[in-house]
């Protein structure tokens, strides 16, 4: 066994493109709009036309919660495209129980806005500029990650 | 003033194919399906090293480069600075989060484009994370 398909057991082709094509989105954002594209704060944002409090009526909610939608539209159209053109439309579905991915969602939720960022926001942005608090926030959530993945995620 | 609120149609058109570029991405990269998020998590498969390697890096030569070569961005406006600060927040959230992506494999992004490849299951975790999103900021409040 070759350490490549030790460290890639199904390949790494289509990681590393995938990964370019996400980073030309961000890129291609940038470029024709001046915007930085993580995609956490959509979910603060559009509390914002729903939740009338001061938190969500900040200006940088309400200023960006427009193009931040759409952008979360292209994510589902760009991935719809991938499973016309290149995987035969099969939908997808998932082992992982509802209440992994409930509980989950919620604090990744919860966690992202409070940290200001996820793995976009502070993995590609925030390392992408080279700022160090996004780099000690991926630090961080990678360590917990792997600690709740390997431990309560295989007793549970 | 108003064109803040009402975003130009080239801008909007701009924003949505951004989107398509990084949607196309995140399921060629299989980060929208849970358990090849786990696989690596349980160090199973290195592959989302490559992925995020890839991003980091165009999104890089993007922010470090347009800046020196032009002075705003194609369609106007100017190049935004997103400045990130490491506090109690930053680290607790990032802690939080963390801890939350372990356990389902989910993250903000693929919760959203798992929409456009049927994954259903998935609403669980994007609502989760809506969820998650509206407590912290009715928390914030208090």
């Amino acid at each position: 066994m070759t350490l490549a398909t030790t460290l890639f057991p199904s390949g790494w082709a289509h990681f590393l493109s995938g990964g370019l094509l996400i980073g030309a989105g961000v890129a291609l954002l940038f470029a024709l709009t001046g915007r930085v594209g993580g995609m956490s704060t959509v979910f603060s944002s559009s509390w914002s036309w729903l939740v009338k409090s001061p938190y969500f009526l900040q200006q940088r909610y309400t200023e960006s919660r427009s193009w931040r939608l759409i952008y979360a539209a292209g994510l589902v159209l760009g991935a719809a495209l991938w499973l016309l053109l290149v995987d035969g439309s099969t939908p997808q579905t998932t082992h992982v129980p509802a209440w992994k991915l409930l509980l989950g969602g919620v604090l990744v939720g919860y966690g992202a806005r409070l940290g200001n960022g996820c793995t976009s926001g502070h993995g590609i942005c925030g390392l992408g500029s080279l700022q160090w608090p996004s780099l000690l926030a991926v630090l961080t959530f990678m360590g917990t990650a792997f600690a709740s993945a390997n431990l309560i995620g295989r007793w549970l | 003033m108003s064109q803040r609120h009402h975003p130009s149609i080239s801008q909007a058109i701009a924003t949505l194919a951004s989107g398509m570029l990084f949607g196309f991405g995140l399921a060629l990269s299989t980060m929208i399906q849970p358990e090849a998020v786990l696989e690596f998590l349980r160090f199973e498969n290195f592959g989302l090293m490559l992925v995020m390697g890839g991003a980091v890096l165009v999104t890089m030569v993007a922010y470090k480069g347009l800046p020196r070569v032009r002075s705003k961005p194609l369609l106007g406006g100017q190049f935004q600075q997103h400045a990130s600060h490491w506090n109690r927040d930053t680290a607790v959230g990032a802690a939080i989060f963390g801890l939350g992506w372990g356990l389902c494999g989910v993250c903000p992004g693929p919760a959203i484009a798992a929409l456009g490849v049927g994954n259903w299951d998935l609403l669980y975790a994007l609502a989760g994370i809506a969820l998650g999103a509206l407590v912290q900021g009715v928390n914030k409040l208090s």
